[in-house]
């Protein structure tokens, strides 16, 4: 049996690590978290630099090889209007991680800004704010999104303004509760009795502890956002055609389903492994930093 | 000797930590416990208390294994048991009372219900039946009207009465033992001389036993029959509550004992510097490093629990025979020294007539709140001496809190003057100077809410500096901070730690340079010590004390607990419901005539000595508002009078100094002869 064996001596110069360096050492040791991270930088690069690398156009039609099995020239077979699978898949996610990283971020910074704002005032403010942002919350969102995309049109940058507004309401609810949180705690009452700024309170000492809440919800939400920004292409109002999209290629090619399957397994695969890739991350992340309050008070 | 009821042999008990090693918090711990006997388990936070009396109820932590050993109950080992097994032995065979009674209670559901639902839980009565037995459980516990208290939610309840509701719970399945885990923390002296109390008698009735764990030898003094003494996850003393608060025949029980301020001596005790190593780590004892008897057989050879003298007094010390031959009470005298003050008859803060009230809450306001609001505190008047340490006391609502925080900013008094020096000390801190507030500064109670987890101790230290001097460049401040941490009795590389990884003194070490780094003249220490293991304790006092010294400077202290008062402060103030009752130096206020809210608090304090038993006089019932008028203490006072209800008493100034004040309408000379003198008693 192995025992630790620090002493009241040895305790005193064990090397001292932040709790950032904590944190990556303890997702480094994750499995679960470096396939996540694995996944999902993988993601990012095919995203980068798929232009480059694709064998075939994705844009090109041949009406000559049409829902064509998989074969050497066409690893994922062809959809119907002969275009090439495997090539529409490795592109088809670059809008849907421009729109989805740009609406996280917008979507974090407002979100925590109000929540962190509203944890502070308390009071009638806060009360009337979380009622508005229950009410926006119990609404169907995807038709929400629908009538904004709707009046607004699918452009890249609307796009990611509305999902960016739209899941920052419920950032809102996880900043508020995080600052609620840690209003009590003495450390902020001793920083206010010294006489800081306001400004000084928040960035300085409120901040630190509720960047981990925030990163890690941030991260689960950018998964959500996804799952959401595919469907609202499914339905037809993402991506403008004929550029590749995961989400309108499950749509279209599923009518061919039966014959050459490859054509919507493509988009799946990616989108998937993508958001198990995000989930996986976030939890490990989640882990690392302490939050997962089931596996008990990190020792 | 009678076969005992439940007996723990050889247990280890380990967790594997974040970083993947096992680590033990209990060693091969042995203990047994006979029916109807009251065993005080006392040892230092981190010691494995809780973890012991977790096991017993067959419970253990998550993460946590049982790597050794076993916890015998009739016959069966409570962790060979399944779970049916287990849900019929707890509760009916043993049950535990846990710290915060608050916690352990539903907040939506009627208490009446919830004792109802252990009696269900543990015996199959008819529902007529059982609510006699509720109402008969609510009444034994000294709950008044237990019908009205019954059909009360748990926050309609003080926290001693959610205690009791707690303890009656226990009770409904008639166990044979009780597992209290520091039940009383947390409750005002009163309360908690109540309490113990009723468990005395309910234990002395039912025939119960109790193992009840806490850190506070007073209240193990006032209950156990036996005592045993753990560190570092064993047992190393075990004796009868006698021996040990007498003949103490381990260095660490010696330890504890000399750290505790006593009311029956004044002056500071001794620390004892160090903390418990994580168990099975050392090769010899594991309490060597930290003793000054440890000789090269302690740190190579690892002692048993044996028994010294042929005796049932079991000790795990090679030298238990030498140190119990030593005379321990003349020991205990040579502890305590008195701290001297440089007082100048020079007042640093006056306040007259103020007043504070509830108020609206604004901007920034909520920072620190708990959902209880603060207390009003009026017609306080009060001068304070430059380099004096002046103590607030009075329990939970009296408005000590409430008064240090309109001092220092962060509420706003209502009326009256708040001077230091030549400046207002009434407005908000966002309306003070900054060099007005870098004159106050603030101490508070718990280091670990009070530090920023998520900052090193330079980057604490570095916020008032930069805030108060920032003419300072980054070299200077870093050298100020190193000069901080040697003033705090700390190695200047603590700079790189941060709060996590420091023990609860050092940390609390750390808050006071933060407050020093501001230079003040008056600071402001809200409990400082409460949060702290004995053994530290007297270390901070100590520092307190001599910081103070160093440069003149004024303490407001905060504390209910009136023995440390004893030990540091020169000047006392007793409130009660915001108004103060009585004023005077330490020697009058420890001396008749008191204030008869004075006697009350004083004669609640636990010493640690099972002979001495505390005075009882006011119940322990809370205030539902002030008094309309008349007295404010009129609804517990044991000298109640009719003119008490109608009148409010005035000032009655003591004929020995006139600094002396009582705010009583009884004459002071029949206080003085209804009144034993506490201290000499």
């Amino acid at each position: 049996m192995t025992v630790a064996s620090p002493t009241v001596e040895q305790i005193s110069t064990v090397k001292r690590r932040s709790p950032m360096s904590e944190t990556w050492e303890y997702l480094r040791r994750s499995r679960s978290g470096m396939i996540g991270l694995f996944l999902i930088v993988s993601h990012l690069l095919i995203a980068l630099t798929s232009p480059l690398l694709v064998p075939q156009d994705p844009l090109e039609m041949n009406a000559e090889a049409r829902i064509e099995a998989p074969s050497t020239e066409h690893l994922m077979g062809t959809d119907r209007l002969g275009r090439d699978v495997f090539s529409r898949s490795m592109l088809g996610g670059r809008v849907t991680l421009v729109v989805t990283i740009v609406a996280i971020i917008l979507a974090v910074i407002w979100g925590s800004l109000v929540g962190i704002a509203l944890g502070l005032l308390g009071g009638r403010i806060d009360e009337v704010v979380m009622r508005f942002v229950d009410a926006l919350l119990s609404l169907p969102w995807l038709l929400i999104l629908l009538l904004v995309v709707s009046i607004m049109g699918t452009d890249m940058w609307i796009q990611a303004l509305t999902f960016g507004f739209t899941y920052g309401i419920l950032t809102i609810r996880v900043a508020r509760a995080a600052t609620l949180d840690f209003v009590t705690r003495e450390f902020l009452l001793a920083a206010r009795a010294r006489g800081e700024s306001t400004r000084t309170i928040v960035m300085r000492e409120l901040l630190p502890n509720v960047r981990d809440v925030l990163l890690v919800d941030g991260a689960m939400n950018w998964s959500w956002m996804l799952l959401g920004f595919t469907s609202l292409s499914f339905l037809g109002f993402g991506v403008t055609p004929p550029t590749p999209d995961w989400g309108f290629m499950i749509a279209k090619n599923r009518e061919i389903l039966a014959i050459q399957p490859w054509a919507v397994f493509g988009p799946v695969i990616m989108l998937s492994t993508l958001i198990i890739g995000i989930n996986l991350f976030s939890d490990a992340l989640a882990k690392a930093m302490g939050l997962d309050r089931s596996q008990g008070a990190p020792v | 000797m009678s076969k005992s009821l439940i007996e723990v042999r050889d247990l280890t008990i380990g967790y594997t930590s974040k970083r993947g090693d096992l680590v033990h918090v209990l060693q091969d711990l042995s203990l047994q416990i006979n029916p109807g006997e009251t065993l005080g388990l006392v040892g230092e936070s981190g010691c494995g208390k809780s973890t012991l009396g977790q096991a017993m109820m067959g419970y253990l932590r998550h993460g946590s294994q049982l790597l050794k050993g076993n916890v015998r109950l009739d016959d069966h080992d409570i962790f060979d048991l399944t779970a049916q097994e287990l849900e019929a032995v707890r509760g009916q065979k043993i049950a535990l009372i846990p710290q915060n009674a608050g916690n352990s209670l539903t907040p939506t559901m009627r208490v009446g219900k919830q004792v109802l639902e252990a009696i269900h839980l543990n015996a199959d009565v008819s529902d007529v039946d059982a609510k006699a037995r509720m109402l008969d459980l609510l009444a034994k516990v000294r709950l008044p009207d237990p019908e009205v208290i019954a059909a009360r939610y748990p926050h309609e309840l003080s926290g001693g009465q959610q205690q009791r509701v707690v303890i009656a719970m226990a009770l409904a399945g008639l166990p044979e033992m009780l597992v209290l885990d520091e039940p009383t923390t947390g409750l005002d002296v009163t309360t908690q001389a109540h309490i113990l109390d009723l468990l005395r008698d309910i234990v002395a009735e039912l025939g119960t036993a109790m193992m009840y764990i806490s850190h506070d030898l007073g209240v193990i003094a006032r209950v156990s029959d036996r005592v045993a003494i753990m560190y570092a996850g064993e047992i190393v003393e075990d004796a009868s509550a006698t021996e040990i608060f007498k003949v103490p025949a381990h260095p660490y029980t010696r330890g504890l004992l000399e750290s505790i301020p006593r009311l029956s001596r004044a002056g500071i005790p001794k620390s004892m510097p160090g903390q418990p190593p994580i168990p099975g780590t050392l090769p010899g004892c594991a309490f060597a490093p930290r003793c000054t008897f440890a000789t090269d057989l302690c740190t190579s050879e690892s002692p048993k629990l044996e028994t010294v003298n042929q005796t049932t007094h079991l000790v795990r010390c090679h030298h238990g025979e030498e140190t119990i031959a030593t005379d321990f009470s003349r020991e205990l005298e040579q502890v305590y020294h008195t701290v001297e003050h440089r007082l100048q008859d020079e007042p640093a803060l006056e306040l007259s007539d103020v007043e504070i009230t509830y108020y609206r809450p604004g901007i920034m306001d909520r920072l620190g709140r708990d959902s209880e609001p603060p207390a009003t505190v009026s017609d306080l008047t009060l001068s304070v001496q430059r380099g004096e340490t002046l103590a607030l006391v009075g329990e939970s609502g009296s408005g000590k809190s409430t008064i240090v925080r309109t001092i220092s900013g962060l509420l706003p008094a209502k009326s009256g003057r708040i001077r230091f020096e030549d400046c207002d000390l009434t407005v908000e801190v966002d309306d003070r100077p900054v060099d007005l507030c870098r004159n106050v500064q603030m101490i508070f109670q718990n280091p670990d809410a009070s530090l920023n987890p998520r900052h090193t101790v330079a980057e604490i230290l570095d916020q008032p500096l930069k805030l108060y001097f920032p003419e300072l460049t980054r070299d200077e401040r870093r050298n100020r901070q190193v000069e901080l941490l040697e003033r705090v009795r700390l190695d200047g590389r603590y700079r790189l730690r941060y709060p996590a990884q420091m023990s609860g003194g050092e940390k609390q070490r750390v808050a006071i340079a933060r407050a020093f780094a501001a230079d003040p003249e008056v600071v402001l220490c809200d409990e400082p010590t409460s949060s702290l293991d004995v053994s530290v304790q007297a270390a901070v006092l100590d520092l307190l004390a001599d910081l103070q010294r160093e440069r003149n400077i004024t303490y407001i202290f905060i504390t209910h607990d009136l023995a440390v008062v004893r030990a540091i402060a020169d000047r006392v103030v007793v409130l009660y419901q915001g108004r103060i009752c009585e004023v005077g130096s330490v020697d009058e206020i420890y001396a008749p005539p008191y204030h008869p809210y004075t006697e009350t608090l004083l004669g609640a304090i636990l010493e640690p000595d099972p002979a001495t038993k505390p005075k009882l006089l006011a119940s322990d019932t809370p205030e539902l508002g002030p008094p309309a008028q008349g007295c404010v203490f009129q609804r517990r006072c044991p000298y109640h009078t009719e003119i008490c209800d109608h009148e409010s008493p005035s000032w009655q100034v003591s004929e020995l100094s006139n600094r002396h004040r009582i705010r009583c309408q009884i004459p002071l000379n029949e206080l003085t002869n209804a009144q034993t003198d506490v201290i000499a008693a």
